[in-house]
This record gives structure tokens, C-alpha cells and sequence, in this order.
């Protein structure tokens, strides 16, 4: 079963700016995606630098993938399957994401 | 003889010929079988002496060299600095040099140069008296200008009017004494040398022709204080350069008995030989078919043909070489091609602009034979390519004596294969194309640069018939550069990056252009850099306003105007560091950096701060960081001028304006330069009068020196031509390109920058002006905004969902200060 845990209000969401949120021993980044208003979320943890703060990359778009870039060496990751684009055989994790009753929840398996 | 069937070549000079001659035996394998034994005169080895003068425009003698420190590491090639051929021996074969070196030579090739021709009169060598050959003699001239009212040249020929410039760029009243009837007598002829006359009387520069130099008047030290001539009159100056003309040097020829020229100079045959088989000369010190080549094209020429035949490689003789050319004396275009005689002359004169430019053409054809221009050098490229015979002369050829009617280079498509573009290196367009094509590569334009446009052109037109578009759109969402976005911001009044991106753009954006776009959005508005969608645009640093660390902590660094900082301020400094066990350090820019800060200390730290009266530094920006200072007037004893004040006047000036990359400034309160303003975007130094400005130097991985805009502008004129300097660089650059990567493609270069900053030659002055007073009327310390918000104050968390900090970042203590923790201390805890 999967478990659901609240992260924010959607609200708290500034669209194409990620968040951080700490589940546990894992770190999530939080996208709120617009035009499209989809919400995705990946590991935090940048596997190139060691950093966690894929949070706070520049969402864009390379050809049809939608893109996270990591603001310490700018390596992009699929949004939605977490693979690197620039390094390969990179990639980070993924997690379920989704907004219920103007909550954002996310789902570490 | 050489053993192990090797072979030694000595080489006796080394200047731009000499160093040619060892980069082509170089390139052709030649250390292979010959050692090569170089005996440069110099302690400097070989430098661009046709940019020689640039050195009064801010290029260092390191950017001047020619050479490549890798050629003095392959195996066969020494090369002696500071230790000239003294006697040859022709008999046993060797050279001696003046420091006790003797070399036994298979083959000697003489590239001694020439030696400035100073007239025999009494005090030529005064205290004061120059010439002008070697960077030793401009260093020397700079030195003791520092104490000179005025200074004459001898000589109003091209190097001549060259170190007029020189003199006139350091301060001095200038004369420029010339025995021929006319200024640059060789490349213009009588009505060319008077409208010459004219533009370089209308410099300042006092113009004496006609006029003998019979003494140099010293003074009681012996030093220089005026200068006498054949007609009776005299002329007060204080230093004296004598630039009349150039003698070749064939000393080391005389001493062991070669053919010499008629007037001097190494005779030799058309493969450079000369009356000894085993010995070559080339360059100025050679006479060839009768005559000296004073130009640097001819030299090289000579050079690569005795590289052919040392190599056996080919068997070329000289024919002789093109002596056109085209010169920015003064500032003034002078420029002669091909022949002036045979033919009917078509003159354009323009009075009141003061250009003639006059054609020469053959009515038969017709066919364009040569031309001389003055004033106005537009479609050099062009008539040089028709007088020979690359392009086809026109019909209507009479009408292109008028500067607006000649395309400014010519079209890339009517140029064949054989047309030469480079004749410094002799490189055709064919050449270029077949380097294009296999991605080789040729010297096209890296000698006088002078054919670099037609070589870009030319570039250009290739890739494109190869099927390979030259973009340079800014990204795969924009096909635009950065100045065009710029300007479609601006005259379309966009305000975010939807509306951009909507208007001109495809797809989502990306990590390139968002940023791109942010900073255009701020340079204009100057508002706050992550209200609303901006925030989603911001780079690593501008994204938290801070500058990112490896571990994801951030630094910090508040302002320090000047570098200038109270008691008070340092200790507010050290007890926020103190308290939140920040490390700290001082910077470059002289300011301090406080590092360790996790993003929810962002707020605290920046608080304490704008309690202590300080504001961002904007470390983290594409944009001005500081502007350095010495301590100047005010307590210096050496200082003019008081550098700090206007360094603070500077830096609060232009703090907060975002620009294509970061912008670095220093004020110098006298000529010592402790301030190092020569290496920044915008560096002012002191002098009696006011500030010398000069711009577009970068430090980093191509260090640049800055570039003399103007000197001794007062404040208020210096504060204006830096706005505009700054805001056309804004507007007009590419992303994250610097100042000096900017200037270097500027077409036009200096001159064309002094025109748009003094002249308002593109009519945008007032938009430049009205853009930096709306810059400093709306600034705002981003932080002090940031703190004065909730909601912008909220952003600043590690995480979303709870007030815990990031459990991956780890300090461990190293002198007393922390760091972050390696990946194997890390594991150890």
C-alpha cells in the first residue's frame, strides 16, 4: 500500500520554483509544473555534487522532457523519470506525487 | 660539422621575421635534422612591433609577444635572449655572440632587422632624446614623459605620427617635425599629405613641414629643452623622439665581407641567399630586387621561403609584395594600394569632413590600378581586392571614389579561390575554405588583424554552402542573441518571462535562457529579483541571494564600498561569525566573506547586518561586485587625487545594476596603480588634471589589461562616460560575456567606443543616461527588501514541511574554523 504523507498547501507552491520537503531520512524535491499544473517530485540529492539541492534548480523543457537543472554543475534531470540527460548512466530516484484538497502529498514507497 | 649527420642553422635576430622563420622551420619538422641556435638581441623575445604603439592604449608587453612558450621546449631549439651575434667567421664557419657563445653553422640566415636612423645633429643624445623601436624605448619614453610639458617627433612619417599619438596620449603638447614638404611623403600624395595635415592639426598636434632639424638644445644637466632649425627658428619642448626613418643593420654582413647594397643593407638573390651560399638574410635587413621591404608581409614572405629551401619543402623565390596599407594614425584613416601611375584619376573631397580619396584607374577595361585615401578608408577590402584583379572593376568604378558608394568588404561569393585575404601570412581564400572544410586551421588574420571581417565574412558563407548554419540564438526556446531579447523588451515594454516567451519563444525555457531573460527583466526594472515568476528564473546564487558552496550552504557578503569599513562594522562582521560559527575570509575585493550559512540563516545573518548600517554586496549577481581602491590623496604622499571618495561614489553608484556578467571596478589615486585598475571592467586612475578611464579589462582564465578610454576627465564627465560605457555594454552584449570579450569583437574597436560614448554616434546617449538614472533613482538593498517582507521572507527554508536543518550538511574544525566534512568524515561520525 502506498503511503501518503502531506508535504504543503499547494498554495505554498510558486510554479516552476521547487521545495524541499524532509520525509524521514529522505529528502524530496517538490515541483508544482505550469503551464499544466502538474505536480512531480524527485530526490533532493544531486548524485554529482553530493549536495541536496536539486530543490532549487531552474525548471525547463529540452525538446519534450520536462527538466530540472542542478544549480551547482547544471546537469538535467527528467523530471519525470529522474534520469540525467547530460551524464550517463546518472539518474535519481522518483516519487509519486499528487494534490488533494489543496495539499500536496508525496509517497516514499 | 654537426654530428650525428644533424645539421646546425643559426638564426642572428629575433624580432617578428627572425621568430617567423623558427615557427615555419618548426612547422615544417625541420629540429628533426637542423639544431636551431637563435641569438635574440633583446631581453624580450619576439613582439608585435606593428601593434608596437598599442602599448599606450593599455596592452602589457606579455600580450604583445609572439610567441609561444611550447616552441622553446622542442628538442633542437635554443634560443638566447639578451645575447646578439657579434662577428661571423665565415672561414670556420661560426658565429660569435656578445656574451662569449661561439656556434659552428651549416647554415647562418641573417633577420638583424634595421635600426632607427637618427640625424647626426648636436644633442641627439640628450637626456630626453628617444627613438622608437623597442618596447625598452616606449617604457623609457613613458618614464620621463611624467615630467615633460611637450615633445616633438622627428619624422611625420607613419611611425612618426604613431608616436605623436603616443606622446599626445600622455599629456603632452606635440610637434611633429618633418623635412619633406608633406606628412607620410612614401604612402600620400600632395593634396592626401594636406588633408592629413589638416585632421592632425585639428587633434592639438602642432604640424612642422618643411622643416630641417639642425640641433637638439640641452640644458644645464644636459637634458633636452628645445630643438633648432636649418631656417633660423627654434621650438621649446622638453622631450625629443626621433623617428626619421630606418636603417638596415648589416653590420654582422660588413664584419665578414658580404655583398652589401648600394645604400646599405644585405644584398641577396631571390631566394634570400646572399654572396655567401651558406648564409640567407631576410626581412628589413635584406635587399631584395633592389630595395629594403619595410613591411612585416614581405618579411614573412622571405622567411617562409628560406624555410622551404633549408627543408628542401620547395623551391619559391621573392617576387616582391604587395605594399598596401591601411593605418589608423591619429586616429585618421590613411590608407594606399596598388600603383598610382598609368592611369586617370577620379578624386572624391569632401571639405568639410575633410577626406580625399583618389582612384586610379585604367579606362581600358576598366580596370581599378590603385588608390590612396585619406579621412575615409570605407571599401578598402574591396578596391584592394579589384586593383588586384581578385574581383572584377566595376563599370561604374568612378563612383566608388565617394566612401558610401563601396561595400565595406567585399562580397564573400565574388571572391575566387586565388584571392589573397591575408598577405601578412599569405593565405588565400582557398585555403580557408579547404581549413573550414577538414577543420584545419590557417593564420589568416593573426598578424595586423586588418583582414579579420573579410575572414569572418568569408567563415560565414562557407559553413553555410557546407550545410552548417552559424547560429547564434540564444537556445533551443529563443531564436534570438541576448541584445536583440534586450531590445525586444524593451521597445515591446515585455515585463515577465511568459509574456517573452509567449511572444518570441517555444517550449518551457530552460537553465540558459531563464536566466538570461531575469537579467535583462532587472537590468530594466531594477525591481526585486524574486517576486512572483521571477522567482522560478534565478540562477544558483540569485536564487537565494547568496552564493551556493559545494555543500549547499551558502556565503555571505555584505558591502564595503571602496573597500572601506568602520571599526564598528568589522566588529558587527565578527560577532555575526562568531555567534553562528561562520567562516570567514577576506576577499579580492577587499570585503569579507562569511561562509557556513544554511538557507534559513540567510535571514538572521542578513539581519544583523542592515542593523550594522550594511547592505548587500551582491556577491551572488551578474552584476557589480566592487569597486577597489588605494587610500589616494587623502593620506598617501604619493596620491593626486582622493581615489577613495570617488571609489565610494562609484560603487554606490552602480550597485544592484545586473549586467551580462559579473563587473568589476578600481580607482588609482596616481600612476603606481596600487589599486590594479588596469585589469578591470572599468579602471580610473589618477592624474593632475583629473582621471585617465580606461575599460574592458578582465581578470580570470584570459587575462586582459583595460583599454585608455579618455584622459583627465573631471568627475562629472568621468562619472558620464562610465554610465554610458556601462549601459551600452548592458544592452549590446552577449550572455555571460565579459567586458573584454566584448570589446575584442566591438567593430570599430576603440575608436568606435569613443564615438558612441563622446560623440553619440548612434544617437543613444540620452536612452544610456536616462537608464542609469533610472537605475539609481529605483536601487534598493535587496536584502533590507527581503527582511522588510513575510512573504519574501518565508521562501527562505531548507524545507517546506519542517523547521529542521539539512542532516547532510557537516562541519568539521581546520585553524580554529569550520569547513564542510569529506565524504569519509562524514562516514566516520
Amino acid at each position: 500500500m502506498t503511503a501518503w504523507v502531506e508535504v504543503c498547501p499547494v498554495e505554498a507552491l510558486v510554479p516552476n520554483r521547487g521545495v524541499a520537503a524532509l520525509l524521514g531520512e529522505r529528502q524530496v524535491a517538490v515541483f508544482l509544473v505550469s503551464p499544466g499544473d502538474e505536480v512531480l517530485a524527485i530526490d533532493n540529492l544531486d548524485p554529482i555534487s553530493g549536495a541536496a539541492v536539486l530543490s532549487r534548480g531552474i525548471v525547463g523543457s529540452a525538446g519534450d522532457v520536462l527538466t530540472v537543472a542542478s544549480p551547482v554543475f547544471k546537469q538535467r534531470f527528467d523530471l519525470r523519470s529522474g534520469t540525467c540527460l547530460d551524464e550517463e548512466g546518472v539518474a535519481v530516484a522518483t516519487y509519486p506525487a499528487r494534490v488533494v484538497d489543496g495539499a500536496v502529498q508525496v509517497s516514499t514507497g | 660539422m654537426a654530428s650525428r649527420g644533424r645539421r646546425t642553422l643559426v638564426i642572428a635576430g629575433h624580432g617578428m621575421v627572425g621568430h617567423k622563420l623558427l615557427e615555419e622551420l618548426v612547422d615544417r619538422g625541420a629540429p628533426a635534422e637542423w639544431d636551431v641556435v637563435v641569438f635574440c638581441e633583446e631581453r624580450r623575445l619576439a613582439y608585435d612591433r606593428v601593434h608596437l604603439s598599442s602599448f599606450f592604449e593599455g596592452t602589457s608587453a606579455e600580450e604583445l609577444s609572439l610567441v609561444d612558450p611550447a616552441i622553446l621546449d622542442v628538442p633542437g631549439v635554443r634560443v638566447h635572449a639578451g645575447d646578439p651575434a657579434i662577428r661571423i667567421d665565415r672561414e670556420a664557419r661560426t658565429v660569435t655572440s656578445a656574451m662569449g657563445r661561439t656556434v659552428t653553422y651549416d647554415a647562418l640566415v641573417l633577420a638583424t632587422g634595421s635600426t632607427p636612423f637618427v640625424p647626426p645633429v648636436p644633442g641627439n643624445d640628450a637626456e630626453g632624446s628617444f627613438v622608437y623601436r623597442t618596447l625598452d624605448d616606449l617604457e623609457a619614453i613613458a618614464d620621463f614623459a611624467l615630467l615633460c610639458r611637450s615633445g616633438a617627433v622627428v619624422g611625420g612619417g607613419l611611425l612618426g605620427l604613431e608616436a605623436a599619438n603616443a606622446l599626445r596620449s600622455l599629456g603632452l603638447d606635440t610637434h611633429v617635425v618633418e623635412f619633406a614638404p608633406r606628412l607620410m611623403p612614401v604612402q600620400v600624395d600632395e593634396t592626401g599629405g594636406e588633408t592629413l595635415r589638416r585632421k592632425v592639426e585639428a587633434l592639438g598636434v602642432h604640424v612642422h613641414t618643411g622643416c630641417q632639424t639642425t640641433e637638439v638644445a640641452t640644458g644645464e644637466r644636459g637634458q633636452v629643452v628645445g630643438m633648432g632649425f636649418a631656417d633660423g627658428t627654434s621650438l621649446e619642448v622638453d622631450l625629443v623622439v626621433f623617428s626619421a626613418g630606418i636603417r638596415p643593420r648589416d653590420d654582422l654582413a660588413r664584419g665578414c665581407g658580404l655583398e652589401l647594397g648600394e645604400r646599405g643593407g644585405i644584398a641577396v638573390d631571390d631566394r634570400c641567399r646572399t654572396s655567401d651560399p651558406a648564409i640567407y638574410a631576410i626581412g628589413e635587413c635584406a635587399v631584395a630586387l633592389g630595395r629594403t621591404w619595410g613591411l612585416v608581409a614581405p618579411g614573412y614572405q622571405m622567411a617562409r621561403l628560406v624555410a622551404d629551401q633549408l627543408t628542401g619543402a620547395a623551391d619559391t623565390t621573392f617576387t616582391g609584395a604587395d605594399l598596401s596599407t591601411k593605418l589608423k594614425l591619429l586616429g585618421i584613416d590613411v590608407a594606399s594600394f596598388g600603383t598610382t601611375e598609368g592611369g586617370v584619376d577620379v578624386t572624391y573631397v569632401d571639405p568639410i569632413g575633410d577626406v580625399y580619396r583618389r582612384l586610379v584607374v585604367d579606362p581600358e577595361g576598366p580596370r581599378l590600378l590603385g588608390g590612396i585615401l585619406v579621412g575615409d578608408a570605407a571599401g578598402y577590402d574591396t578596391l584592394l581586392a579589384m586593383a588586384r584583379g581578385d574581383l572584377p572593376t566595376p563599370a561604374e568604378i568612378a563612383t566608388l571614389a565617394a566612401p558610401s558608394a563601396v561595400l565595406a568588404i567585399p562580397s564573400a561569393d565574388d571572391l575566387g579561390d586565388t584571392a589573397l585575404i591575408c598577405s601578412c601570412n599569405n593565405v588565400t581564400k582557398g585555403q580557408i575554405c579547404d581549413a573550414i572544410a577538414t577543420g584545419g586551421s590557417t593564420k589568416a588574420g593573426s598578424t595586423c588583424g586588418g583582414c579579420k571581417p573579410l575572414v569572418a565574412s568569408i567563415t560565414k558563407v562557407e559553413l553555410k554552402r557546407l550545410g552548417q548554419e552559424v547560429s547564434d540564438a540564444l537556445c533551443e526556446h529563443f531564436d534570438h542573441t541576448r541584445q536583440e531579447l534586450f531590445d525586444l523588451v524593451r521597445f515591446e515594454r515585455i515585463t515577465t518571462f511568459s509574456e517573452l516567451l509567449e511572444r518570441h519563444g517555444t517550449g518551457r525555457g530552460c537553465e540558459v535562457c531563464k536566466p538570461t531573460v531575469a537579467s535583462i527583466l532587472a537590468s530594466q526594472t531594477n525591481r526585486y529579483v524574486l517576486d512572483g515568476e521571477d522567482a522560478s528564473l534565478q540562477d544558483t546564487n540569485d536564487h537565494f541571494l547568496a552564493n551556493l558552496q559545494k555543500d549547499g550552504t551558502y556565503s555571505v557578503v555584505p558591502r564595503v564600498p571602496g573597500g572601506e569599513i568602520t571599526p564598528e562594522q568589522l566588529v558587527a562582521i565578527g560577532q555575526v561569525a562568531k555567534e553562528l560559527d561562520l567562516y570567514t575570509k577576506i576577499t579580492g575585493g577587499q570585503r569579507i566573506d562569511l561562509f557556513g550559512a544554511r538557507v534559513e540563516q540567510l535571514p538572521v545573518i542578513w539581519q544583523r547586518l542592515v542593523d550594522a548600517g550594511m547592505e548587500s554586496g551582491h556577491a551572488y549577481g551578474k552584476a557589480l561586485r566592487t569597486v577597489k581602491s588605494c587610500v589616494g590623496q587623502t593620506w598617501c604622499r604619493y596620491g593626486v587625487q582622493d581615489s577613495t571618495s570617488m571609489a565610494i561614489l562609484l560603487e554606490e553608484r552602480y550597485r544592484g545594476l545586473r549586467s551580462p556578467h559579473k563587473l568589476k571596478m578600481a580607482v588609482s589615486g596616481c600612476a603606481r596603480e596600487c589599486a590594479e585598475a588596469q585589469s578591470k571592467d572599468v579602471g580610473v586612475i589618477a592624474t593632475e588634471a583629473g582621471w585617465n578611464l580606461y575599460v574592458a579589462g578582465n581578470g580570470g582564465q584570459r587575462p586582459r589589461h583595460a583599454v585608455l578610454l579618455a584622459t583627465d576627465l573631471d568627475d562629472e564627465a568621468l562619472v558620464q562616460a562610465i554610465d554610458r560605457f556601462l549601459m551600452f555594454y548592458v544592452r549590446t552584449a552577449d550572455r555571460l560575456e565579459r567586458t573584454a570579450p566584448w570589446f575584442e569583437k566591438l567593430e570599430g574597436g576603440i575608436d568606435h567606443l569613443r564615438s558612441v560614448i563622446f560623440d553619440d554616434s548612434l544617437g543613444i546617449a540620452d536612452q544610456l543616461d536616462a537608464a542609469i538614472a533610472h537605475h539609481v533613482a529605483t536601487y534598493e538593498c535587496e536584502w533590507k527588501a527581503t527582511l522588510a517582507d513575510p512573504v519574501r521572507l518565508a521562501r527562505f527554508r531548507s524545507f517546506v514541511n519542517t523547521d529542521e536543518p539539512d542532516p547532510t550538511v557537516v562541519f568539521v574544525k581546520e585553524r580554529g574554523q569550520i569547513r564542510p566534512a569529506r565524504d569519509e568524515e562524514k562516514v566516520a561520525r
